[in-house]
């Protein structure tokens, strides 16, 4: 497990880099803003069983009698057709949608950056074959291949992850290459190579250290678009499974009884645009800072 | 030029294979029985033996894939399950309908899109430039089938200025007589001169391509603005506006044209963008096309449905690509 607390120490240099982006991102007042929202959506996410109304409302428990109740004091988002108390659905469903989009963004890293560093740090025959692999993922529009993998892997949230996973991976293999291919033909790698480390040591622990930055940006960014598709994925029926509080399925069964009340999909529905906005509002933001032309110190 | 499109083509059928190569896996060999797939969920185990000889599972995987491949080729994608059709027919059924939708889109984002990303461009860090950016950040953060579901509570609910869905009205259904010439609903009914069921369908259209539409507005108008911020920092274009030419010229014809490479390649993903989101919109406007195809093969777990829709909106994306990397080589500055 070597190559593991190596994986581990690539992550110093991009914490480091976070900091200054933050110091940045903040001087911004949508940008600031985000930032809070973002910590708010955490922290809901986090206390959920605490925050929610009726916690017990978020899975199984129903009320009949208090069916598809508009909004009031007592249910602030009004009930769903179950009786449960929407608020509290929407506060689980946060949970869900940032646990599942990190997980799954995690997964594309795990597959895609090693996958990357091997192509750019070795060069050659493995670097034609990943990258020509990586080319014919990315020729799928966007959700296309979510939909197909995740269909025949079954419905359901842990498969909707893994579908998302295999097809976002290439984005990642394609950053770290770029970077990999620079970085090999610096002096301290050709040291490297020189007193005899072995290949495995060098990429892992040498060049992959000095790629992860930008990665890791690009994944913060794309948090937002992930949330998206797994809600896109759920309203299919291809992800989350009822009685699961999740965004794009409350809004997928909210289909039957909205026109008759408005609250049942108008609430999720901008719990999942807020959530995605201030996502993308800061990865908008990040790529700002990181682009030096348009960098304002 | 000859020898890059040459060259492009070439790879273009690379990646189809590939494409087929991956959509071969994801249907053979992801889920643990194939055939059980194929066959349906309620399928006898005569019927996923029958499968199974059918698939050629019993055969080496590269034999089963070259079946495949020549399967596609010939155009065969297999029997829906819901219905016992061939894919292949349904889908060239249901194409037009979504084809009028993707094109209003596209339509939408070239000609909004574009000129909302030079205005913005041109008034950059202004108010203006502002309230763009944010509309165009905005609808790229928004769950398209919420829209669709927010439009029909606010335009058919609420104001009953739009019809809920569907292509056309039930009362035209009923007393008229349904032009089928090209499968185009709008152009057969232009062509037999039929205005009534025309602007019946136009109104129809209204929800779902404003649903549809938003997205890649907003796409290309981010675009063409970082494209054009970008080309006007450059010396070509400080040096027409010291010769003195209107600012007008210098920025719609000048710098655009410049940015027609990305520009173009950004019109493409959106198409495949706007396609993808039919499957999540169609459903909600019950409009014929196949998005709604797809959805109710995902819901009834219809695989040959499901991959048939796959396989065929992959190699358009692959196609459209294909189409904007050749605009992009009529560029001089491309040519090798």
């Amino acid at each position: 497990m070597k190559w593991l607390s190596d994986y581990y120490k690539t992550l110093q240099p991009s914490i480091r880099e976070f900091r200054l982006s933050f110091y940045l991102l903040n001087r911004n007042a949508l940008q600031r803003i985000s930032l809070i929202v973002i910590g708010l959506l955490v922290l809901i996410a986090i206390f959920a069983p605490w925050i929610a109304p009726f916690p017990s409302h978020a899975i199984s428990e129903t009320n009949p009698q208090d069916k598809l109740l508009p909004p009031s004091s007592r249910y602030w988002f009004g009930t769903d057709e179950l009786g449960r108390d929407l608020l509290s659905r929407v506060i689980f469903g946060t949970r869900i949608s940032l646990q599942t989009a990190l997980i799954a963004v995690g997964l594309a890293l795990l597959i895609g950056v090693p996958l990357g560093a091997i192509a750019g740090g070795l060069g050659g025959a493995a670097d034609e074959i990943i990258m020509r692999i990586t080319d014919v993922f990315l020729s799928f529009p966007p959700l296309l291949l979510a939909i197909a993998i995740a269909a025949f892997l079954g419905p359901s949230l842990q498969n909707a992850m893994l579908a998302i996973a295999i097809s976002w991976w290439p984005w990642y293999t394609r950053i770290i290459r770029g970077q990999a291919v620079s970085i090999r033909e610096r002096q301290f790698v050709r040291a490297a190579l020189a007193i005899g480390t072995p290949m495995p040591r060098i990429i892992f622990r040498h060049i992959l250290p000095n790629t992860m930055a930008p990665v890791i940006v690009q994944a913060s960014m794309d948090i937002g678009g992930v949330i998206l598709t797994v809600a896109a994925l759920s309203f299919l029926g291809l992800g989350a499974q009822p009685p699961t509080p999740e965004w794009g399925l409350l809004i997928s069964t909210s289909r039957t009884y909205f026109l008759n009340a408005w609250w049942y999909s108008t609430f999720p529905g901008i719990a999942i645009f807020l959530t995605v906005l201030v996502f993308n509002l800061i990865g908008d933001g990040i790529r700002e800072v990181l682009d030096p032309r348009t960098r304002k110190f | 030029m000859r020898k890059f499109i040459l060259r492009r083509l070439l790879l273009g059928v690379i990646v189809l294979f590939g494409v087929a190569l991956i959509t071969f896996f994801v249907a053979r060999v992801v889920p643990s029985d194939p055939a059980a797939k194929w066959a349906g969920p309620r399928a006898t185990p005569e019927q996923i033996a029958k499968a199974r000889l059918e698939l050629g599972l019993d055969k080496p995987l590269i034999v089963q894939f070259g079946k495949y491949l020549v399967d596609l080729v010939s155009g065969n994608l297999g029997y829906s399950l819901r219905t016992r059709r061939p894919v292949t027919l349904e889908l060239m059924e249901s194409l037009p309908a979504t084809v009028e939708l993707v094109l209003i889109s596209t339509f939408a984002a070239v000609f909004v899109g574009i000129p909302l990303g030079v205005i913005s461009a041109k008034q950059k860090d202004r108010l203006v430039d502002h309230l763009s950016r944010l509309f165009s950040i905005g609808v790229v953060s928004l769950p398209t089938f919420w829209i669709g579901l927010i439009l029909q509570l606010v335009f058919f609910r609420m104001l009953g200025l739009f019809p809920m869905g569907g292509q056309l009205s039930t009362e035209i259904k009923i007393t008229m007589e349904i032009p089928r010439i090209t499968g185009f609903l709008m152009l057969d009914s232009l062509i037999t001169g039929n205005f009534r069921i025309f602007v019946d369908a136009l109104w129809h259209l209204v929800l779902p391509g404003i649903t549809i539409g938003l997205y890649p507005v907003g796409l290309v108008a981010r675009m063409t603005r970082s494209a054009l911020l970008e080309i006007l920092s450059e010396d070509y274009i400080t040096a027409a506006r010291s010769y003195g030419l209107k600012e007008r010229v210098v920025l719609w014809s000048y710098a655009l044209k410049n940015s027609i490479g990305p520009t173009s390649t950004v019109v493409a993903l959106s198409i495949g963008y706007t396609l993808v989101n039919t499957f999540l919109t169609e459903s909600i406007f019950t409009w014929p096309g196949i998005g709604s195809y797809i959805a109710t093969a995902v819901i009834g777990l219809d695989y040959p449905a499901i991959m048939g829709v796959t396989i065929f909106s992959a190699f358009s994306y692959v196609i459209l690509n294909l189409i904007a990397d050749i605009i992009i080589a009529l560029d001089p500055r491309v040519r090798t």
